[in-house]
């Protein structure tokens, strides 16, 4: 524990030195200020089940973090610069350890208009199982397979916030490869993916201009967003290799128009994600529609409980693991999918609660749970419990790969 | 304009009161009917509230400490912007960015307060960089785990409540009129709430809850009252006690700043992300 805390003060002197030649911090909230924050996380991944694929980590996965966050405000709070890195290191698996810029941007507001220069993360959509619309960032893979870690996208953004919503126009180049676990890494797909040798459908390869346009705003108990995006595809098809000993990403440019829309009545959301996409393969649909129900002040206490139903589909040719050798495949798990949720708020001092999460496929059912608990430690360190455990007996759903990989992850941070 | 209206309102009942009085008055020593005392408890509300409007907009930052029964203590850092919008039938929009403890660093609710409907609330989330429309059904939940409910932070539009005078009494160097008020919109934790407000500055200087069961859960003291350009008074520090848990939390704000060029665009869910 001492080695740990020692490590921890080590990795956040690190970055307040980065810091320290620019850091004046000011109190008074409408001067110019200049902030240092972040966080630094131990993490301890273990798998009680023995690998499924020679090569892959038995037992326990060591890896840390650190996520500091510059930030620089003017006066009168119109011009903003952030520089956001992270790094992780992973004492396993080469491909988890990696450095992103999360955050590289200035960001200029002018009335009603905003514009962006740099690199940053955009998130769109309402649904819980699956971030389906959320399209202009690169899942960072790595990190979990939770889909809510996403590498930093450099772009152009200009907003016009108007009476009737807000517009926002993105144009994006330099795109950013998806990032897979390595061959000694759990939780990958049963050949390594071999990132860095991708290949783009496209002559400008990574250098091709994406654009995206959304339209985002509430009429009454209803929230909508539109948008429409032409650039290369997020999600890579992986194609086996010619010696047979990897899979190649593929990405190809698309077309994609969607929608994400919720109502907010009472203590009922109900939710909807939609998108069509043109240019991987046939064109194709996918929806994520559910509701959410909260029990608020559960038997006249402070916690409160919400219950989250959604059914996912998407168009695409479900895959048959038999065809792996002879065709590329798409890692979308979720053809027909129902997802049963359940989140318990304690709503106390420590901000403790608890998240469960079950998917299983209607058609074939393999199924898979998910439970995320957290709690603040006193006023900047955090614990979080994470365990997924993967039911499969069929092995011709993609989720399969990780039929042995069920996992429990323990994750203390440090907040500065 | 709603001063005008409620007047409007109550002037066809004024006659039948009156006559009712007149009879009342002539079997008994009633001193006033029960709807002049509402009446009376509304105006005082309803001085109290104007003597702070007419700001336009606001910034504040604040510290908040929670204190637990046995004394132990946890901090937040937050600051509060409002937008008030000059009719007073619609609420006013709010919006409340964190800024520590430094896990929810960047964590903003913006509101936009209603009447007697459910006000439209969002949440962003920085970790996620994800904007949530959330019910705003729990108005008696704690607000981030402190003393405070929802409902204590959002809630103190006039017309929310209907009102009775109780008394006057003594409160502290001043005197202040005693009135009852009830809420008037769903889902509210209290049945009742009595507050103290001084007939020198119209300001509240104390606010007792009661419960649903009717009993008192919370009382709330407004203190160190400081006028901001000659014109608006603000509590620099308020201190919720809850009687029932032994726990309290206490607000301590900062120097306020009035109309500061804030406008309806400044509060809206896409400006949500770029508040740290």
């Amino acid at each position: 524990m001492n080695k740990l805390q020692e490590c921890i003060s080590l990795l956040i002197i690190l970055a307040r030195a980065l810091a320290i030649s620019l850091l004046f911090k000011l109190s008074d909230v409408s001067a110019q200020s200049f902030d240092l924050s972040g966080q630094v996380a131990l993490e301890l991944r273990g798998f009680p089940d023995k690998s499924l694929l020679p090569g892959q980590v038995e037992g326990a996965q060591f890896s840390s973090f650190l996520e500091p966050e510059y930030r620089w405000r003017s006066s009168d709070r119109n011009s903003l610069l952030k520089f956001t890195p992270f790094v992780r290191v992973d004492t396993v698996d080469d491909k988890r350890t990696h450095f992103d810029i999360r955050e590289a941007n200035w960001l200029k507001i002018a009335g009603d208009w905003e514009f962006l220069v740099g690199a940053t993360r955009i998130f769109w959509g309402v649904t819980e199982s699956r971030h389906l619309v959320n399209i202009i960032n690169q899942i960072d893979a790595v990190e979990d397979i939770d889909e809510e870690a996403f590498l930093g996208q450099p772009m152009a953004k200009i907003s016009r916030q108007t009476d009737i919503g807000r517009f926002e126009l993105f144009l994006m180049t330099g795109f950013r490869e998806r990032t897979f676990a390595g061959p000694d890494g759990r939780l990958r797909t049963p050949l390594p993916v071999k990132t860095g040798d991708a290949v783009y459908e496209n002559s400008a390869k990574e250098w091709h201009p994406d654009f995206a346009l959304r339209y985002s705003h509430f009429f009454g108990d209803f929230d909508i967003g539109l948008h429409v995006f032409r650039g290369i595809n997020r999600e890579p098809s992986l194609v086996l290799s010619s010696d047979a000993q990897n899979f190649i990403p593929h990405y190809s440019v698309i077309t994609q128009a969607g929608i994400d829309l919720q109502f907010t009545r009472d203590a009922w959301l109900w939710k909807l994600e939609g998108i069509v996409r043109e240019g991987q393969g046939d064109a194709f649909a996918a929806t994520v529609a559910g509701l959410e129900y909260t029990f608020f002040q559960v038997a006249e206490s402070d916690i409160d409980l919400g219950l989250i139903v959604e059914g996912l589909y998407d168009g695409r040719d479900k895959l048959n693991f038999a065809d792996i050798q002879s065709k590329q495949i798409f890692p979308t798990i979720y053809d027909k999918d129902i997802f049963l949720g359940a989140r318990l708020a304690l709503n106390d001092v420590q901000d403790s609660s608890i998240l469960a999460g079950f998917v299983t496929d209607i058609v074939d059912g393999p199924a898979t749970l998910r439970v995320e608990a957290e709690r603040r430690l006193g006023q900047h360190m955090k614990i979080e419990l994470i365990g997924q455990a993967f039911f499969e007996d069929n092995p011709i759903n993609p989720v399969s790969f990780f039929r042995q990989d069920s996992f429990v992850t323990l994750r203390v941070s440090r907040f500065f | 304009m709603l001063a005008l209206k409620a007047r409007i309102q109550f002037n066809p009942y004024k006659y039948v009161i009156f006559a009712g009085v007149l009879v009342l008055a002539s079997f008994a020593h009633s001193p006033a009917s029960a709807e002049d005392l509402d009446q009376k408890g509304y105006d005082v509300a309803a001085r109290n509230d104007r003597s702070d409007r007419g700001f336009n907009n606001s910034r504040v930052e604040l510290e908040m400490v929670l204190k637990n029964a046995s004394g132990a203590e946890s901090r937040r850092v937050l600051e509060q912007s409002t937008l008030e919008l000059p009719d007073e039938s619609v609420g006013d929009k709010n919006l409340i960015v964190f800024f520590s403890p430094a896990d929810i660093e960047g964590t903003a609710l913006l509101s936009y307060a209603k009447i007697l409907d459910p006000d439209d609330q969002w949440l962003y989330l920085p970790a996620l960089k994800r904007v949530k429309r959330i019910s705003s059904k729990n108005k008696s939940g704690p607000f981030v785990g402190s003393e405070f409910a929802f409902e204590d932070i959002t809630g103190q539009e006039l017309e929310k409540y209907e009102y009775t005078w109780l008394r006057e009494e003594a409160c502290g160097e001043l005197t202040c009129d005693v009135v009852e008020r009830r809420p008037l919109y769903r889902d509210s934790g209290y049945t009742r709430q009595i507050g103290w407000v001084d007939q020198t500055d119209y300001q509240t200087r104390k606010l007792e809850y009661y419960d649903r069961k009717g009993s008192l859960l919370k009382t709330q003291l407004f203190e160190d009252y400081k006028l901001y350009d000659d014109k608006y008074w603000r509590a620099q520090v308020w201190r919720m006690e809850n009687h029932q848990t032994g726990k309290s939390t206490d607000l301590f704000f900062k120097e306020y700043k009035f109309d500061i060029d804030l406008s309806d665009k400044d509060f809206v869910t896409g400006v949500l992300s770029r508040q740290r």
